[in-house]
């Protein structure tokens, strides 16, 4: 089983960022032994691939067809011609190599917990809504409602990206590496979300808590939204997440702006860690 | 929740056979709008103008005796009335016994006809345009593309609509496109709802303008009309509409030679744009657009507020 380098995550500054004394982060630990293995989750060696035409197949078949290979332990699937069809990927809750070789439509990759995806097209409304974790890399655009309620893993996106991402962020990271459209980080709870480049109006509107880093302009802040202060440790993130992913911003990572809540809820900020887990 | 396409070739006026295109794009988005079909679509023009027009609903066929009588003697008032007004008729077409298409040369009052045509009881003018041939119907795409023949069609671009019908009733007369009365060749699309309709209806209403059914969508086409009065370009009006329409909307404008796509301030209704060399296509969802291609495209969603414009 594998373990988690605390050093290293420490040392990235993950565990002692704090803002307005809120831990940013909390995270899991695979040692832990209250793990839960879900139901429709497969035991897959990414060593043994298949491909997949999905050209005359509809998203039933094509899920269909996912979870029948993990079944038989096929942990590195390549789907062809998916059609920027609809809910394709989706429900995945074990680790798997996945890449999808064209466009997917709306809600693409959502409730998944595990795999790393790759999307070599672009991506519709709601891709990866409620993922818990894994990666979710898009080489073009994708629609609206980007990563909404992701609670973990990362999620990006190399082109621009709609309206209201990552609303309602309750963990994570969100990656984009060009614009992203109005109230992105709406009702944002928790997380990160880095755009490397311009924003639209009302950024991070209602955001409870999380951080917020842009690249370019940001045409307007939402309400609840305020600048905070980029430190060396938000520097040391970015150059380390941005390097995983391969992609840079225009101005560079120290010309970023951070923006998080500018405001605390009662019912909120004094919960416990395990109390939170009930409000969220 | 509704679909919206179109398309637009640039490649100097060349015709496309863009109904076939259409009605794959159209019956690719039926999920979102089974209700009805419908299409703006734009030829070549040879001179004449093409007058669409409906003398009954579909289903005022169904249940009553008298409804065919009625519809002859509704024709036969038009024809009459056409005549009265100097109006030649080139040739005419009757697709169905309810939906009609005259080609007709004609140079004087365009509103003034329109009035005297669709003062007649249970006639409804559907477009009239020197290009645009407007079609809307119950069904599918490929239920009203078969009953009107449209996958033959030539021509440079057009917009279409599938409709779920949320607001008004489930009849042609509230299906889309609609044409931009009295205006030849101007046709709209509309996916979302309109708060400020009434209000803004009764205003343009008061200015002398006519609606032919309580649909939401019809106020975009009335006040593109309303500006097109006034010499403003379309570009221009569309972007005045974003501050006028309230509520959430995505939409579509064509005339004879451009096609233009506006989304409400908070972009919360969905568009996806293709731009290539030598075509534009826009759809609700990609999946419409991909009908086009056998192969991957780049695509991208407009943001809030955004309109564009693109001229074959």
């Amino acid at each position: 089983m594998a373990t988690l380098n605390k050093d290293k995550s420490h040392e990235m500054g993950l565990h002692e960022e704090q803002l307005k004394g809120r831990t940013q982060q909390r995270f899991f630990s695979a040692d832990e032994s209250e793990n839960l293995t879900y139901f429709h989750s497969f035991d897959v060696d990414t060593s043994k691939s298949a491909t997949i035409d999905a050209l005359e197949m509809t998203p039933r078949e094509i899920n269909g067809e996912i979870r029948t290979l993990m079944e038989k332990g096929i942990g590195d699937i390549t789907v062809d011609n998916p059609m920027s069809r609809h809910g394709v990927g989706v429900g995945i809750l074990n680790r798997l190599n996945l890449t999808f070789s064209d466009s997917l439509g709306y809600f693409g990759c959502g409730l998944i917990d595990g795999p790393n995806v790759h999307i070599k097209g672009r991506v519709g409304w709601s891709c990866a809504e409620n993922m818990m974790a894994g990666t979710v890399v898009i080489e073009g655009n994708a629609g609206s409602t980007f990563g909404a309620a992701i609670r973990g893993g990362d999620l990006v996106c190399r082109g621009s990206v709609g309206a209201r991402t990552g609303i309602d962020q309750k963990g994570g990271t969100i990656l984009v590496g060009g614009n992203t459209g109005a109230f992105s980080g709406f009702m944002m709870q928790r997380g990160r979300m880095i755009v490397c480049g311009d924003a639209g109006m009302n950024l991070g509107d209602s955001m409870y808590d999380g951080t917020i880093y842009i690249g370019g302009e940001v045409e307007e802040l939402g309400v609840d939204c305020v600048p905070g202060e980029m430190t060396e440790l938000d520097i040391r993130y970015l150059t380390s997440k941005l390097d995983l992913y391969g992609i840079k911003t225009p101005k560079g990572v120290e010309k970023m702006q951070k923006f998080v809540s500018g405001k605390q809820l009662w019912n909120y900020d004094n919960l416990e860690p395990h109390e939170k887990k009930i409000v969220l | 929740m509704c679909g919206i396409a179109g398309i637009i070739h640039k490649q100097g006026g060349k015709s496309v056979n863009i109904g076939e295109q259409m009605t794959s794009m159209l019956q690719a988005l039926k999920h979102r709008g089974p209700d009805s079909t419908g299409y703006a679509m734009y030829g070549p023009d040879n001179g004449n103008q093409v007058l669409r027009f409906k003398v009954a609903e579909a289903a005022d066929l169904e249940g009553s005796y008298d409804i065919h009588a009625a519809i002859e003697s509704r024709l036969a008032t038009i024809d009459s009335r056409l005549a009265e007004l100097g109006v030649k008729v080139v040739s005419k077409e009757s697709p169905t016994e309810y939906a009609h298409r005259y080609e007709i040369q004609f140079s004087g009052d365009m509103q003034k006809l329109a009035d005297f045509i669709e003062d007649i009881e249970g006639v409804e003018i559907l477009s009239i345009g020197n290009s645009l041939e407007l079609v809307k119907d119950l069904g599918d795409a490929a239920i009203v593309s078969e009953q009107y023949g449209l996958n033959s069609f030539n021509g440079t671009h057009g917009i279409g609509h599938t409709r779920m019908a949320t607001e008004s009733d489930v009849d042609i007369r509230s299906a889309h496109p609609y044409w931009a009365y009295p205006f030849n060749d101007v046709a709209v699309v509309h996916n979302g709802q309109l708060t400020n309709y009434w209000t803004n209806r009764r205003a343009l209403e008061r200015k002398g303008h006519r609606f032919s059914s309580d649909c939401d969508s019809e106020l975009i086409a009335v006040y593109i009309a309303d500006k097109i009065s006034e010499g403003v370009d379309l570009e221009t009006a569309m972007r005045d509409s974003v501050e006028f329409l309230d509520g959430v909307f995505t939409y579509l404008v064509a005339t004879k030679d451009e096609l233009g796509m506006a989304k409400d301030v908070m972009a919360a209704k969905p568009m996806v744009v293709y731009e290539g060399d030598d075509m534009i296509a826009l759809a609700s969802e990609e999946v419409a657009i991909r009908k086009l291609f056998d192969h991957p495209i780049d695509t991208f969603d407009p943001y809030h507020g955004e309109v564009k414009v693109w001229q074959h």
